[in-house]
């Protein structure tokens, strides 16, 4: 790390209508080295680095790159200046190799041929000098993720980028692709490379920056080197309060049986059973965690006990009720009206309609209840009222119920299907990565809001990829891996433990 | 919050305005290149549709006809289904109408063959976009092929009947029978006193379209089912999620957007013909896309949109008779150009717009 300047943002300032979305914003960060950027969703954050990378066009302020004075109309502008970006959202084209991929948009001329050559003796460089192997003709859809996410990196660096924007790269790696992901970040500063992390996970900012510097509503409010500053201190910037990174709740006091899963079965559109042969039961008062690898049958085993997906076999018992779900069990009604609640994994394509107004994605699956209208038709104060009332209840910001909810921010998404679910009062609820994508000091609230959930003697049912949530919120865990249930274990048992039951050791391997 | 809202009255007034505007501006260079005066030919069109009672009648005539077969594309468009078997639907809803109208007319007045003929308009017109749902729903053929291929089958089906079938004896017209009072509609003009369309053939049915928006507007908007169908439309597996059945949301907003294609029917065969005859349908079917993607696929912007395009209809019959260097083609090269401009090209000026009111909205912001 040297200390000259690779980037210098000098009262950068950005408005949307009444948003003020960057105030005043103040940024050094210094050529070759990592510097991290957390702040919670709505912060600013993105806002930020669009307008690093074109995408947007600050109001006010002025950008300097290597200590000039620049403007940034566009992404090519700012690829001419050097600057690459990592999407969150991969840009890629599925049925693309490596290197149709990263050539493109800059193929060097009409003809391939030669263009293609020289990207794969380039491709060779880059991958030898950052570690960064990626086989040049495999296409992208074979890919793992963490991969497709080193073709993107490789993108911007064909690109000759200087400077590296990741925006929160990790969200969709497993631990250990991320970890993979730090040390190339890693040898790129290291090669003189100046990387900015855009992140909301703290122990990624702890584990890979040089400086940090926090954002809230809009400003930069602090910038630290990490070496000095901690998690405990950082949570307290972001969110500007004192924060609980623990889940505080008491023992589990388990009553009845509400949810008995027995022998379920489901195969997917390729012919592959997903879930096989699961049992679980999860009883009042009590929360079971799912453990386990992305893409281990979680995520087909809540779709299937909620109704939404075709089973081969099994049954399912809410409260006493026996559903066969084989037997046009496939009813997501059916299953609410028995008491059961589901909060999907995932929020965007499953669990709201981003077009609609907030007001209307506060009844989606519950808009037949004669609470909110007459007979066919559904009355608009009284829906208004009660959406009102869950704003109110779980802070969901901003608190306008007739607001677009692609407008809200993932984390206030987030606590709109949550409130939907959980003020239905179920007796089961599923809740499928309850804070994915959202940030502390809403992680906070649902944490609490689940655990509150279980005290009033309910059962729940997580599902999360988190370890640490798995960890902090459930009472008992179950470790799914491969479509089965492999081990059963209490919530402190070592990491190291669930880790090798989540990588398919078995048990015996596992506790040794 | 993401910069992506434009006041409502800009999306829904001025953004349409603009297009119209635009889709105007390049017709009138066609007729500069053809020799006539741009302005001189707006100045026949809009006089020859508004300037005149009964052309005010004709447009409304003409009006009344895409707003209903608008409607049908629109309440499709909200489940996210694109019916363009509005032609083949309407057509059968003739026969619908026909069959209530040669059973009653005799014997009743209009007001009770009404009741009878709409729902035959709406039952025949709902059959023939069946059977596309249906297909759509369980086999998954997009209704997009198979509506576009019941229209074909409408148009045999229709030349058999009225050919062998429906047809006077005696005749070599491929018609019915002229209906007797009982199956004729009354004037607007002699229903709404105080008014007068000339000759014009302006009837009942303008009110029914009428009702017909208000219909709509409560359905998709104020119903159960309409937000199961909005919520189908805008995400269908947000949809399965909240229990919301794919089959039965494509069934009934297929059999609803058939059943207002038909009642187009109401207004061309017992408003205006006065008999079932071939090919009546004449393209309004295929025009009520335009109308409904003009209209933002909302019952008040569809209104508006049937009467832009009754006015086309209208203006441009007076202008190919002013100016014969203006044909009839060159009407409907106008009418494609405000298709063109009003539904392909819809979010042209969008960003610039967008640009325009950032910066409105954001002047007053430091006093709020």
């Amino acid at each position: 790390m040297s200390d000259q300047l690779a980037i210098e943002l000098v009262g950068v300032d950005k408005r949307f209508g009444q948003v003020h979305a960057n105030k005043d914003i103040h940024l050094k960060v210094k050529k070759g080295s990592i510097h991290g950027i957390v702040g919670e969703n709505g912060a600013g954050k993105s806002t930020l680095m669009s307008i690093l990378y074109g995408f947007y066009h600050a109001d006010s302020g002025e950008i300097r790159v290597d200590g000039r004075k620049v403007s940034i109309p566009s992404s090519q502008a700012a690829i001419a200046l050097g600057i690459g970006m990592v999407h969150q959202h991969f840009m890629l084209v599925e049925n693309f190799t490596v290197l149709e991929n990263v050539i493109l948009g800059a193929e060097g001329g009409a003809l391939l041929a030669g263009g293609m050559s020289k990207a794969r003796a380039e491709l060779k460089r880059l991958a030898d000098d950052y570690d960064l192997k990626v086989d040049p003709d495999a296409l992208i859809e074979d890919l793992p993720v963490g991969l497709q996410q080193r073709v993107e990196i490789l993108k911007a660096l064909f690109r000759s980028a200087d400077i590296l924007i990741l925006d929160e790269p990790t969200g969709v790696l497993t631990p250990a692709e991320a970890d993979h992901l730090f040390r190339i970040l890693r040898v790129l500063r290291d090669e003189g490379k100046t990387v900015l992390l855009i992140t909301h996970k703290l122990r990624e900012i702890m584990a890979v920056t040089d400086e940090v510097s926090v954002m809230r509503r809009g400003e930069i409010v602090a910038t630290r080197q990490t070496s000095k500053t901690s998690m405990g201190e950082l949570a307290e910037l972001m969110v500007g309060r004192r924060v609980l990174l623990e889940v505080e709740k008491g023992p589990a006091q388990p009553g009845r049986p509400v949810l008995t899963v027995e022998n379920l079965t489901v195969r997917d559109a390729r012919g592959v059973d997903v879930v096989r042969n699961v049992s679980l039961e999860v009883r009042a008062g009590e929360i079971v965690g799912i453990a386990g690898v992305s893409g281990n049958g979680q995520s087909e085993l809540l779709e299937a006990i909620a109704g939404i997906r075709a089973v081969i076999s099994g049954t399912v018992t809410v409260d006493g009720t026996r559903v066969d779900l084989t037997q046009g069990g496939t009813d997501p009604a059916a299953m609410r009206g028995l008491g059961l609640a589901h909060v999907p994994e995932d929020r965007h394509r499953m669990g709201l309609v981003t077009r609609f107004p907030e007001c209307e994605n506060a009844i989606l699956g519950y808009h037949r209840d004669p609470a909110y209208g007459r007979g066919p038709f559904l009355d608009f104060d009284r829906i208004r009222k009660a959406a009102k009332t869950e704003i109110e209840k779980y802070d969901i910001r901003p608190a306008e119920c007739m607001l677009k909810t692609a407008n809200f921010s993932g984390g206030n998404q987030q606590k709109i299907v949550l409130a939907r679910e959980i003020e239905r009062d179920p007796v089961i609820l599923l809740v499928g990565q309850p804070t994915r994508g959202v940030d502390i000091g809403a992680i906070e609230f649902i944490h609490k809001r689940i655990v509150a959930l279980r005290d009033a003697g309910k059962g729940v049912l997580l599902v999360s990829v988190e370890l640490d949530e798995i960890r902090a919120l459930a009472d008992r865990v179950l470790v799914m891996f491969d479509g089965k249930v492999v081990g059963e274990r209490a919530p402190e048992t070592a990491e190291s433990e669930l880790g090798l039951l989540m990588a398919g050791a078995s048990g015996q391997e596992a506790a040794e | 919050m993401t910069a992506g809202q434009l006041p409502r009255w800009v999306d829904y007034g001025l953004m349409p305005a603009l297009n119209v505007a635009a889709a105007f501006l390049v017709s009138g260079l066609v007729v500069l290149l053809i020799g006539e005066n741009p302005v001189e030919a707006v100045k026949v069109l809009v006089w020859g549709s508004l300037g005149w009672n009964e052309g005010i009648g004709f447009t409304l005539f003409y009006a009344t006809n895409f707003i209903f077969t608008g409607l049908a594309v629109a309440i499709a468009f909200h489940a996210g289904l694109f019916n363009i078997g509005g032609e083949g639907q309407a057509y059968l809803g003739g026969l619908g109408v026909a069959l209530a109208c040669l059973a009653l007319d005799r014997y009743v007045p209009w007001w009770v063959t009404l009741p009878f003929a709409v729902a035959g308009a709406a039952a025949f017109g709902a059959a023939w976009a069946f059977i596309p749902a249906i297909l759509q729903a369980k086999r998954g053929s997009h209704v997009v092929i198979t509506t576009i291929m019941f229209n074909f089958i409408a148009a045999s089906l229709m030349v058999y009947l009225l050919v062998n079938l429906l047809s006077k004896r005696g005749s070599m017209q491929p018609e019915t029978r002229t209906f007797e009072s009982g199956g004729r509609l009354p004037l607007l003009q002699d229903v709404l006193p105080g008014t007068n369309f000339g000759s014009a053939p302006v009837n009942f049915s303008f009110l029914l379209a009428l009702a017909a928006c208000l219909l709509v507007w409560v359905i998709v908007w104020r119903t159960r089912l309409g937000y199961e169908i909005r919520t189908f439309g805008a995400n269908p597996v947000a949809a399965v999620y909240a229990g919301i059945s794919p089959l039965r949301i494509t069934v009934v907003t297929m059999l609803m957007s058939g059943g207002l294609a038909g009642m187009m029917a109401i207004n061309e065969i017992m408003g205006s013909q006065h008999r079932l005859l071939i090919e009546f349908v004449s393209g309004y079917g295929f025009v009520g896309i335009a109308v409904a993607l003009m209209g933002r696929a909302h019952p008040v912007g569809i209104v508006f949109a049937a009467i832009l395009f009754g006015m086309l209809y209208q203006g441009g019959a007076e202008l190919a008779f002013e100016m014969p260097a203006i044909t009839r083609d060159m009407i409907v090269v106008i009418q494609g150009l405000v298709i063109l401009f009003a539904g392909a090209l819809e979010h042209m000026f969008r960003p610039a717009l967008l640009r325009i009111f950032g910066v409105l909205a954001a002047r007053p912001a430091p006093a709020a």
